[in-house]
């Protein structure tokens, strides 16, 4: 052990001690080797630690303060919205009324929560432009083929089964093409033209009898929106497919464009991005999913619907793709969405959108001198540079983001999409102050003409940090997944 | 529009529009088409002060019954256990709420360690070799290991026993459609897995068989004797377990699973309406490369410090797009964190003591229905669920316990035709010898 190291808890374990207050037993503790099957009750104690309440709390402190949370500073990851995660969600989300009922009691005893889930639905398709909508899912991925089964389902019940191909766009997200692998499809991809959209004469060339649908992000992970949405919609729709919109960069449009109205037949949402979930530190997310008319009858069961006053979870629904998961989605998130958009309303939510694209564009122009812009045209809230220019100079990106570490920013999304040399994708968001853009800006800059003065201070970053940069590669090769007490 | 999450002031929006060159914020919605812009206003409610909003949502969770007010004998798959209080004082913080997934290792090494303590905990009491940061919840971990068995068998046949949770069996039919894969399901014998019809059933085409242990009706499965039947066709054997009762049941990794999958909720995680929860998923060595979702590895850096870092990443949607096994992309991070914290501060002990209090609690209650005049159905060794014969619909009985402030247990009829009128009720270490008599007594007044 290196004497910088961070104990594992396992390390700080003593036998003996504890950190739990188990309630009263009140009745005979009977033996267990009566109450269990011969060879069924546990010889070896699981290795679990030994510790004290404070040990613990001490632990966990210690951990934190080496994590980079939204509070702890500017988190601009790209396609991530990184926005501020109100508080007063936490407190809602917390009441004993929302985090302590269980899933399967009567519904006439949670009338409270379905409310709450219905007028979420009925938020989100106003916000969509869509017909319904499904809280089932428990994050982007999920939703995307929990969209992709209704889609399946929908030609199917058509007669139609030899729609198996889906058309992604190469500036996609990897969840697009593994998705339609995981709900039975093959993968097409269409390639971008030099202005970064969808290339149509490509989309003409690969769309056909066995498109199934076409998955987009609009606007798209390079910030940009897809001019020639309309058209893209009829082509595929004249083929007989549908069309999906990836709502990971939803954040842009709130207001402007509904997915609804550009053409879009299921669209699924990231409350935990735009809607401000929070990210947990990787989730748990929520990703609930709008559809038009003619999907309704194979949405997830069960659904959520009105009867007079009374609010049903209606299972009797024949054509249904069936459960994507036990329950009702992730309710706890969709409390955080729900207080969040009834925070914004409608004034709130424009705004939103607004300042975030004032925002990215802001930042865009001011960095566009000392990075390589591959699209040279307003961008929506986010948008992409390219670190070529650095690279001629032996600093990659990678080590951009690094240096970025020691003045305490997080970096952006980097090498992502894959269709831009040395990509580097900034989302600001709505929420920082211009002061917080400016200073991430200067620091840009700096580092730019660090590549060019001092390249050794950036290839070398981070220098700041509580480790350095780490051994990956051994990592992989010899992979060490768990705690071993002599490692 | 002034708004507290909005820090853009008049004259801010003004420097920047000059520094951009445009004189006006439409500008850049220009590039949308005239016909696709949406130009009113969304028609939702409008926004609410931060203490009218608190005061109408509290109003709003208030129409709820919840297990704080009320007392719970309703488990199914979702319990009401003892939370340690510093749980919540914890994920609280927000270096780990606030934070995205851990791409950057050198200002992420808080959560990175989280999970790999996590990923060990879990293997320890599952008895297994590797574990993943964790899945969305218990119903799609153990879909997931059912894709994963068929792709590493490259069989077809799916075999889940009847006694496995009935909404994760939903959620696996619903992933099968997608490969195109054959679920069957095994019947029971006397509330367990009737081996001598997985005998049956099983063969060169099964790719996994899955059982539930404690199963849905809280029964030990023979998972020594089903290994054997698995093993000998060369199936994956898939355990969905409850990892609070592998505090004194013998672990599914003991008796040569192939892989075990559950969700964590009995440790910290509130009911919350049934999610987010927090599904596990952990497998033998050779497994480990086909693991789906994300897995945290030890490493060192220049200077020989100890760090962590995602690994493996070869395995994920990201690189592999549509090679890719699994399409999951986050897990459950702030769930998986407050498990952690519960695992800790029950310790080797707690755990232990807590899954006993659970048997011997179920079991009291267990005695004293019968001695009460009620049928057990599926009588025999439990972990803290059992089923109890009503002569009433159970959802009329549960209204009416409702009104004496106890939530009643869950109504079988619903999943299984022959158990109409049948009950499965959960016991916890958090109910009281007092609260378990009166359930017997309202239920036996109910039924007079």
């Amino acid at each position: 052990m290196h004497n910088q190291d961070q104990k594992l808890i396992f390390e700080c374990s003593t036998p003996g001690r504890i950190g739990y207050s188990l309630p009263e037993m009140d009745v005979p503790a009977l033996d267990l080797n009566g109450l269990l099957p011969e060879g069924y009750l546990r010889e070896e104690e699981p290795g679990l630690p030994e510790v004290s309440e404070l040990d613990i709390m001490r632990h966990y402190t210690a951990l934190s303060k080496r994590n980079h949370g939204l509070d702890s500073g500017f988190y601009p990851l790209g396609s991530c919205t990184m926005k501020y995660n109100p508080k007063i969600n936490e407190n809602v989300a917390r009441y004993n009324g929302f985090a302590h009922i269980h899933p399967l009691q009567d519904e006439s005893s949670v009338q409270g929560a379905l409310e709450l889930m219905y007028d979420l639905q009925q938020h989100l398709k106003e916000i969509t432009g869509m017909d319904e909508v499904t809280l089932q899912p428990a994050a982007g991925a999920h939703g995307e083929w929990t969209g992709l089964m209704l889609i399946r389902a929908y030609h199917e019940a058509n007669g139609d089964t030899k729609r198996t191909k889906v058309i992604v766009p190469d500036s996609a997200h990897g969840t697009n093409p593994a998705s339609a692998t995981v709900a039975g499809f093959e993968t097409i991809t269409v390639k971008s033209n030099e202005k970064g959209l969808v290339d149509l004469e490509d989309l003409r060339r690969v769309v056909g009898e066995d498109t199934a649908a076409l998955m987009l992000t609009n606007p798209n992970t390079l910030g940009l929106f897809e001019e020639h949405i309309l058209e893209i919609a009829d082509i595929i729709h004249e083929a007989g497919g549908k069309v999906y919109y990836d709502g990971a960069n939803l954040n842009a449009v709130l207001s402007k464009a509904r997915p609804g109205d550009m053409g879009f037949d299921v669209v699924h949402l990231n409350l935990h991005k735009t809607f401000t979930g929070p990210h947990g530190g990787g989730g748990p997310g929520s990703g609930p999913v709008g559809v038009k008319s003619d999907l309704i009858p194979f949405l997830p069961k069960p659904v959520l619907v009105k009867r007079g006053e009374e609010f049903v979870l209606d299972y009797d629904r024949p054509q249904s793709i069936g459960r994507v998961k036990p329950f009702y989605g992730n309710f706890g998130i969709n409390v955080r969405a729900y207080t969040y958009i009834r925070s914004m309303g409608p004034d709130g939510l424009k705004a939103v959108t607004e300042n975030a694209v004032l925002n990215a564009n802001y930042m865009m122009r001011r960095l566009a001198e000392y990075y390589d812009l591959p699209f040279d045209q307003h961008c929506k809230h986010e948008f992409v540079l390219s670190g070529r220019r650095q690279k001629k100079l032996g600093v990659r990106t990678l080590d951009i983001a690094k240096r970025l570490l020691d003045f305490g920013f997080h970096p952006p999304t980097i090498y992502f999409p894959l269709n831009v040399e040395e990509c580097i994708m900034i989302e600001p968001t709505e929420t920082e102050s211009k002061e917080t853009l400016d200073s991430f800006i200067e620091t840009m800059i700096q580092i730019a003409k660090e590549a060019e003065e001092n390249p050794e201070i950036v290839q070398e970053a981070p220098h700041t940090t509580v480790v350095g940069r780490l051994d990956e590669t051994t990592a992989a090769r010899k992979p060490i997944l768990k705690y071993q007490k002599d490692s | 529009m002034k708004h507290r999450y909005l820090p853009m002031t008049e004259q801010d929006q003004k420097a920047m529009l000059e520094a951009i060159g445009i004189s006006s914020v439409d500008e850049l919605f220009g590039d949308i088409p005239e016909q696709v812009r949406f130009k009113g206003e969304l028609n939702i409610k409008p926004a609410k002060s931060e203490s009218s909003l608190m005061k109408e949502l509290y109003k709003l969770s208030k129409r709820n019954a919840d297990l704080k007010e009320n007392i719970s004998f309703l488990g199914a798959g979702v319990y009401d256990h003892y939370t340690p209080v510093i749980v919540d004082h914890v994920i609280s913080r927000s270096e780990f709420y606030t934070a995205y997934t851990p791409y950057q290792p050198e200002i992420s090494q808080g959560e990175l360690q989280a999970i790999f303590e996590f990923q060990t905990m879990i293997c320890e009491l599952t008895g297994m070799d590797v574990a993943n940061s964790s899945m969305y919840d218990g119903g799609t971990a153990l879909a997931e290991a059912a894709m994963l068995a068929c792709g590493h068998t490259k069989r077809k046949n799916i075999i889940v026993s009847s006694a496995v949770h009935p909404e994760y069996r939903d959620v696996l039919k619903t992933y099968a459609k997608g490969q195109n894969l054959n679920v069957i399901e095994v019947p029971l014998n006397d509330g367990i897995t009737d081996l001598a019809q997985l005998k049956e059933l099983t063969g060169e085409d099964t790719a996994a068989v899955i059982v539930q242990y404690p199963n849905f009706f809280g029964r030990i499965e023979p998972l020594k004797e089903l290994e054997e039947v698995i093993h000998d066709h060369k199936a994956m054997f898939v355990v969905s377990s409850n990892p609070l009762s592998l505090g004194v049941l013998t672990p599914p990794g003991k008796f040569g699973a192939d892989i075990v999958v559950g969700d964590a909720q009995p440790f910290g995680i509130p009911s919350g309406f049934g999610g987010p929860h927090c599904g596990y998923f952990a497998v033998t060595s050779k497994l480990m490369r086909k693991v789906p979702g994300r897995l945290v590895g030890q490493t060192t850096d220049d200077q020989g410090r100890r760090g962590f870092v995602l690994t493996l990443q070869a395995r994920e949607q990201h690189i592999r797009r549509d090679k890719a096994t699994s399409n999951i992309c986050s897990n459950q991070a702030l769930n998986a964190l407050a498990a952690s914290v519960a695992m800790t501060a029950l310790g080797k002990k707690g755990v232990r003591e807590m899954a006993a209090a659970n048997i011997q609690k179920a079991h009291y209650a267990k005695k004293a229905f019968k001695e009460a005049g009620f049928t057990v159905v599926y009588d025999g060794h439990s972990f803290n669920e059992f089923v109890v014969k009503c002569n009433k619909p159970v959802k009329e009985l549960n209204q009416k316990l409702l009104e004496k402030g106890i939530i009643g247990g869950y109504d079988l009829g619903r999943d299984y035709p022959e158990l109409a009128n049948h009950m499965l009720i959960a016991v916890t270490e958090q109910r009281t010898k007092e609260e378990i008599d009166m359930l017997v007594r309202e239920l036996g007044d109910l039924h007079a």
